[in-house]
Formats: structure tokens, C-alpha cells, sequence
């Protein structure tokens, strides 16, 4: 986004605020150990978790904040936080 | 027209001339002059513009910051306390960078109370992103409210900016003030044209929030815009020297400044002061010059280095102290200096609260100055310590 003079802006969209920049821990998918239960995507604040095609579960990185809500109830331990260099 | 006038009359002579749409204003000693006489020309419709009365100094400038983003030449005029009380106010109106051009008659903060002049006020407000513009006579500030709207409004700039004048010293005095024509007026500062407005129909908002991504890079913006009106001003300034044949194309002025080895450094009236006690001391012999601050946002660091690179030393005046550091300008002027070898900067903290400054106290300046004795209040009364 270019700088507007004055922080000057039309109206928009929350969808336009990209908060993945927010992020200190990022969560880290293990497809592995997941059931494919869907909890992450149900419990996710951010409603950026969407399923593939194959069934599991991924977060939208661009908007995920790093909350860890999904890998504290993630049942089988398949999501990790890890902290993230920027 | 050449009228015999005071400041006061003369400065709200002026801001009638730039047709400014929206004034807001709280009245408060010494400013209260050019509010009366604009509430009297609108009241008496010989300015078209919205007065707007309000509770207090907040609340003023908080309706200029919402008359100029919708989009109107904005005016307000205040002091002392009153600007302390805007304080907030005044960095929103930089960080949307609202052209509002304000009056300050310079006046001393509290506590304790002093309705007298220094220049604490608006020095205290060097931060806030406003142009600074300090004047010498009321000839001078007069005429830097035009230019103050042209430079502020200049789509390169789009920042507030203050005209500011010592209280009671010029604001009170009457001196003869040659005032625009208001086709002259009109000639040299055309219609406000704002960059974007607000509007129902096409919504925008000033002032968003800004993510730790993107805070910094506004605060840059908003310093280089600073910088850039350097050379805006130069052309503001020259364009009026052109028209009405008094050229304010200079940041700063030299007085006797071209074989000077003691130069003094100030802004304001007391300049006036200073100019007559230099040319005491030149008929004495002694090679002294002026280098006068009109403009002290954006500071003009390079044209005072360039200025004072021949001489052996400078006395700094300043009318204001930063507490437990020392006055603005000398801090600054010895920056500029930095670098540039065998130029000794001391300051003098002087003139505070309205303590007058006279010929006498200049020359004893610069003999102290000449035994390097310096960054120090000047005039103190050592039987009341």
C-alpha cells in the first residue's frame, strides 16, 4: 500500500487490511497427525483457516495474527507454533 | 495603504485579506485584538466566513482541523496556555496535513502566570509538524500571513503553519503597516484549492490509523514536506517581493553580517533592538553583525552555517529555555555549526516573562561572548536569588 498524504482514506473493506503482519508466532500445519476434524477453522477468530481440496486444513498467512487458538485445541497436536523472523 | 495602526488591527487586517472561510478562536491576552476586530468584520459583513465561538482553545483549533478537511481556508489566533491547551490538536492537524494558518502573539507559559512576552509557546510546539514564521515588525507580520497560506496550502507542502509575533511588543504597538489591497490580496493568494476534501458524497477520512509498518514512513513524509517548503517559501516570498516590492525569498537575514567576527543570532522584535546597538558598536569600532530567524520550521541549517562560516563568534539569543537543557535556537545554531571550525556558539537565555532588552544588555552580551562566557540566563537579578 503507497503512503496517502495526511493518512488520508476512502472507505473500504476489513478484508483490505492484510494483519498477518501482526504475527509474532506463526502456526506451522502437520498434515501428517491431522484427522481432518475441522476444530481449527470452527475456533479460528480470524476466519482465515480454509480446507483444500484433500481435506485439510491450512491457514491464510496474509491474514492469520498468530493467535494460537488453533494449536492449543488442535485434538491431535498437529498445528506448532513457531516463532517467525521478519 | 499606508495606515497607522496597531499590530493586532494590522495582523487581522491581513487574515481579512486572505478571505479565510472558517475562524475559530478562544480570546486570550495578548491575541484578543485580532480576534475582536474578525468577530467585528464578519459581524459587520466585511469578511464572508464562518465564526465559530467555542468553549475553549481545544475546541477551536478542533473546529478548524474539521472546517479545512471539508475543505475551507481555515484561521485561528491564540497564545501562551491557549496554544499549550491545543497542544494535541495541533500534531493531529500536521498528521493530516491541514494547511490552518494560526497567529501567535507570543507570550510567556505559566506557572507562574505572565500575560508578558517570550517565546516559550510556540517554541515548545517546534515538534508538532507546523511552519514556523517569526517577525521582526508588524510590516512583517502582516505580510507573512500571506505567504504563510500560499506555502501551507502549496499541494508539495499541505502543512499547518504559525505567524507568530511577540505579545504586547508588536501585537499592542502602533507603527505604520503598509496593508494590502484586497485585489492585490487577491492577486497574490488565490482560492483554497484543497489536494482532497471531505464530502458526503465521495467519503474519505484524515488521519487513519497507521500500523508500525507504516508510522515511521508518515512521520518521514511529513519531514520532508518540512524541507521542501524551504524552497517554497523562497518562491512564495520572492513572488511577493515582486508584487509589493518587500522580499521575504530569505529563511534568514543578515544585518552587517559580511565582515562581522562576533555575529548574534535572534528572532522576533528584539532584533529591531540588537540592529541599533550593532551600529553603536560598529561607530565604536567593534565588527558585529545580525543574522535574523524568520523562519525556525523547517530550520534553516544550511543558510545559517553558509551565513556564519567567517566569523569567530556567535551569541545566540534565545526567549525561551528548554528546562535543564538550554534555549532552542542556540542549540540548533550550534548544530548548523557543527563541523565548521574556529566558530565559538554560546547562548543567552533572556527577555523572559517580558523582561526588557535593551541596547545595553546586547552590548554586554557580546563582550561576554567575546571572553567566551556564555550558555547562560542573561540579566539575572542576583538580589532575588
Amino acid at each position: 500500500m503507497a503512503l496517502a498524504v495526511g493518512c488520508r482514506a476512502r472507505p473500504g473493506k476489513a478484508g483490505d487490511n492484510k494483519t498477518g503482519s501482526w504475527r509474532v508466532f506463526k502456526p506451522v500445519f502437520d498434515h501428517e497427525k491431522c484427522s481432518k476434524c475441522g476444530m481449527c477453522q470452527t475456533l479460528c477468530p480470524e476466519g482465515c483457516i480454509h480446507e483444500t481440496n484433500e481435506g485439510f486444513f491450512d491457514p491464510d498467512y496474509a491474514y492469520c495474527k498468530g493467535c494460537g487458538l488453533c494449536a492449543v485445541e488442535c485434538p491431535k497436536n498437529a498445528i506448532e507454533m513457531k516463532q517467525e523472523e521478519k | 495603504m499606508m495606515q497607522m495602526t496597531e499590530g493586532s488591527h494590522a495582523v487581522a487586517e491581513a487574515v481579512r485579506l486572505c478571505r479565510p472561510q472558517v475562524i475559530s478562536a478562544y480570546p486570550i491576552t495578548p491575541q484578543t485584538h485580532i480576534v475582536e476586530a474578525l468577530a467585528d468584520f464578519v459581524a459587520n459583513c466585511k469578511l464572508d466566513a464562518e465564526y465559530i465561538t467555542v468553549d475553549s482553545e481545544l475546541s477551536a483549533l478542533s473546529a478548524c482541523v474539521g472546517a479545512s478537511a471539508a475543505g475551507s481556508r481555515t484561521y485561528s489566533a491564540t497564545t501562551s496556555q491557549g496554544l499549550a491547551l491545543m497542544n494535541e490538536v495541533c500534531f493531529n492537524a500536521a498528521g493530516m496535513r491541514l494547511p490552518i494558518v494560526m497567529s501567535i502573539a507570543n507570550r510567556a507559559m505559566g506557572a507562574p502566570l505572565s500575560i508578558w512576552n517570550d517565546m516559550q509557546d510556540s517554541i515548545s510546539m517546534r515538534d508538532a509538524g507546523w511552519l514556523q514564521f517569526y517577525s521582526e515588525d508588524n510590516q512583517e507580520a502582516t505580510d507573512l500571513h500571506f505567504i504563510a497560506y500560499k506555502v501551507a496550502e502549496d499541494h508539495s507542502i499541505q502543512l499547518p503553519a504559525l505567524v507568530c509575533f511577540d505579545g504586547f511588543i508588536l501585537s499592542h504597538t502602533y507603527e505604520p503597516v503598509d496593508i494590502l489591497s484586497q485585489d492585490d490580496a487577491d492577486r497574490y493568494l488565490p482560492k483554497f484549492a484543497p489536494a482532497e476534501r471531505l464530502d458526503a458524497a465521495d467519503p474519505i477520512s484524515f488521519g487513519m490509523y497507521a500500523t508500525p509498518e507504516y508510522y515511521l514512513e508518515f512521520r518521514y513524509e511529513m519531514d520532508r514536506a518540512q524541507k521542501r517548503a524551504k524552497e517554497v517559501i523562497a518562491k512564495a516570498g520572492k513572488e511577493f517581493g515582486t508584487l509589493f516590492g518587500r522580499d521575504y525569498s530569505a529563511l534568514i537575514e543578515g544585518y552587517k553580517i559580511e565582515d562581522a567576527e562576533t555575529a548574534i543570532v535572534a528572532m522576533g522584535s528584539i532584533c529591531g533592538t540588537v540592529k541599533d546597538a550593532i551600529d553603536e558598536m560598529r561607530a565604536d569600532g567593534k565588527k558585529v553583525g545580525l543574522v535574523k530567524i524568520r523562519v525556525f520550521r523547517p530550520f534553516p541549517t544550511e543558510e545559517i552555517a553558509k551565513m556564519l562560516a567567517h566569523v569567530k563568534r556567535v551569541a545566540v539569543l534565545d526567549k525561551n529555555i528548554s528546562l535543564g537543557s538550554k534555549g532552542a535556537t542556540a542549540l540548533e545554531v550550534r548544530d548548523a555549526l557543527y563541523g565548521t571550525d574556529g566558530v565559538s556558539v554560546k547562548g543567552y537565555v533572556l527577555g523572559l516573562g517580558g523582561r526588557d532588552v535593551r541596547k545595553r544588555d546586547i552590548k554586554a552580551i557580546v563582550s561576554l561572548c567575546e571572553k567566551g562566557v556564555g550558555d547562560q540566563f542573561y540579566g539575572l537579578r542576583q538580589e532575588v536569588l
